[in-house]
């Protein structure tokens, strides 16, 4: 394999982990929580496009759409339910662990459902793709759909983020809850809307993840759910363009790496990377040191 | 009929009683004060005013209306705003996006508009910082955009929490000037205040929190002479 061919496979895996590191950062940043479950929603939003189009036979647009209503509804219904009421808890630790509660809930509650087999997915995106430099470099539709859209993701939140009063109401209640109560900004609202973006994004993620990686079982998120978190720190937790800046260099990374050094190998390179950032630069690429003006 | 009306309330963090019954008003048009020492509970009973916290018993009227049970981030929309204490300003946002956050409530952009020109022209020193990052201010400019923001929400009462905490005295004159100020624009301030000395002197009417309890009431003339006073908190022998 070419390494231009690696490279295009890394960005797109890279792409994929972007789009769940942003949902990922968005939740800490704002609510300033670590959904541990982030990574299974992926796994929930897959599950329900192959329930609507390999087995119900509908369109795969239409399958993609209920799988981002249901995904949204579950992650505004998990805070709901078992976030929001800790969140005045005396230690951050216990809706830490309530996460990862959700996270094997949801993993166990799949395997009661559609079992422990692998089930193939159909890919969402027919389409073959393009030869480039006279079929040297061949170049699959799901991956170009990936990149696009990831891109198009990142836009459109920098945008929705900077430029509406809601993206505003977000900034605020990262930065700062009481304060932004006092400037009439409903926080659980806030916080509510974070996890619809999120959990819609993690929907679409869990789309181009099945498409391009067709296996799926009860615990085909929690690996790129945590590879996702690793993007989101290595960019600097609860920054957007950090998340896919972090993405991409995570996938890249670790396609490279198992083309060329080794496919065992390459999660420990991975991680190896993190703990390297983390010495050398604690917030990550693009994180800022937090400091308090008195 | 007072503006604000607040009725016997006590406030508990947990198992401590922070505020033990606490009644005071303030009437249209005024400036009232709240003094005393660390831990009396002055930025208790304003967090609760302005519906931060919720009381366990008593009551809180404004406008003759009970909003006791009111979440915080609807009483703004009601005329009040609430510069809290350590300014509080969102430290990675421009100037000018604070200032917009404090009209977060407001619909009409020409209103908004004629507003934040109003701010600027108020605090001509936020006006060539508008697109600096709050948190770079220094502490007397971070205290300008605290108030400049409450008063973008166009309100009829303020609640100040330690305008003056951590300033030079250069910046506290003119803080309190400001203050005076924004009074006489016809907006009723509810100011807490460690500088009794100063916040007294601009006082129609004071309050002295001791432990969760007001101990005396007066005008602020008649506290400022009270032997007691003077001794405990004006730093007089």
């Amino acid at each position: 394999m070419s390494f231009l061919t690696s490279f295009v496979n890394g960005l797109s895996l890279g792409s994929i982990y972007a789009i769940i590191a942003l949902g990922y950062t968005m939740v800490y940043g704002i609510a300033k929580m670590l959904n541990f479950a982030h990574g299974d929603f992926i796994m929930v939003g897959s599950y329900i496009i192959f329930t609507f189009v390999s087995t119900l036979g509908l369109h795969p647009a239409v399958g993609v759409l209920v799988s981002i209503v249901l995904c949204t509804l579950l992650g505004v219904g998990t805070e709901r339910i078992a976030y929001r009421p800790l969140r005045q808890a005396a230690s951050p630790l216990a809706v830490l662990i309530t996460a990862i509660g959700v996270s094997y809930l949801l993993e166990n509650l799949a395997l009661l459902i559609f079992g422990a087999d692998t089930k193939s997915f159909t890919s969402i995106i027919p389409w073959s793709g393009i030869t480039l430099a006279g079929g040297a470099l061949r170049i699959q539709g799901v991956t170009i759909v990936t990149i696009a859209l990831s891109v198009a993701i990142l836009i459109a939140l920098q945008f929705f983020v900077h430029r509406t009063k809601s993206g505003q109401a977000m900034l605020a209640v990262a930065q700062d809850k009481g304060a932004a109560t006092l400037m009439g900004i409903d926080v659980n609202k806030t916080i509510s809307l974070t996890f619809a973006i999120g959990s819609a994004l993690a929907a679409v993620a869990g789309a181009l993840l099945c498409s391009a990686y067709p296996s799926l079982t009860p615990y085909t998120g929690a690996m790129p759910g945590i590879k996702a978190f690793v993007a989101a720190v290595l960019g600097g937790i609860g920054s957007i363009p950090g998340a896919m800046i972090g993405g991409l260099v995570l996938g890249i990374v670790e396609i490279l790496s198992r083309t060329y050094i080794s496919s065992q190998l390459s999660d420990a390179i991975v991680f190896g990377i993190l703990v390297v950032v983390l010495l050398v630069k604690p917030t990550g690429l693009l994180g800022k040191i937090t400091q308090e003006k008195v | 009929m007072a503006l604000l009306e607040v009725n016997n309330i006590s406030v508990y963090y947990g198992m401590i009683q922070a505020l033990k019954g606490i009644t005071f008003h303030v009437e249209k048009g005024e400036i009232v004060a709240l003094i005393g020492a660390n831990g009396a509970g002055k930025t208790t009973t304003l967090h609760t005013v302005s519906g931060l916290l919720q009381p366990k018993s008593g009551e809180v009227r404004y406008k003759d209306v009970d909003i006791t049970k009111i979440p915080g981030h609807r009483i703004v929309s009601m005329g009040m705003a609430h510069v809290p204490e350590g300014r509080r300003v969102f430290p990675d946002l421009t100037v000018e996006q604070n200032l917009r956050l404090g009209a977060y409530t407001r619909k009409d952009k020409a209103e908004i508009e004629s507003t934040l020109e109003t701010v600027y022209q108020r605090f001509p020193r936020l006006k060539e910082r508008t697109r600096q990052v709050a948190g770079t201010l220094s502490g007397g400019e971070q205290q300008m955009l605290a108030m400049g923001r409450a008063l973008m929400s166009h309100p009829d009462i303020i609640l100040m929490d330690e305008p003056s905490m951590g300033l030079s005295p250069l910046l506290v004159g003119e803080i309190f000037d400001i203050i005076e100020a924004v009074h006489e624009d016809g907006v009723t301030v509810l100011l807490v205040e460690q500088n009794a000395k100063k916040a007294l002197a601009i006082a129609n009417r004071a309050y002295v929190l001791e432990t969760g309890r007001i101990t005396m009431e007066g005008t602020g003339r008649e506290l400022l002479d009270n032997d007691d006073i003077r001794r405990a908190y004006l730093g007089d022998a």
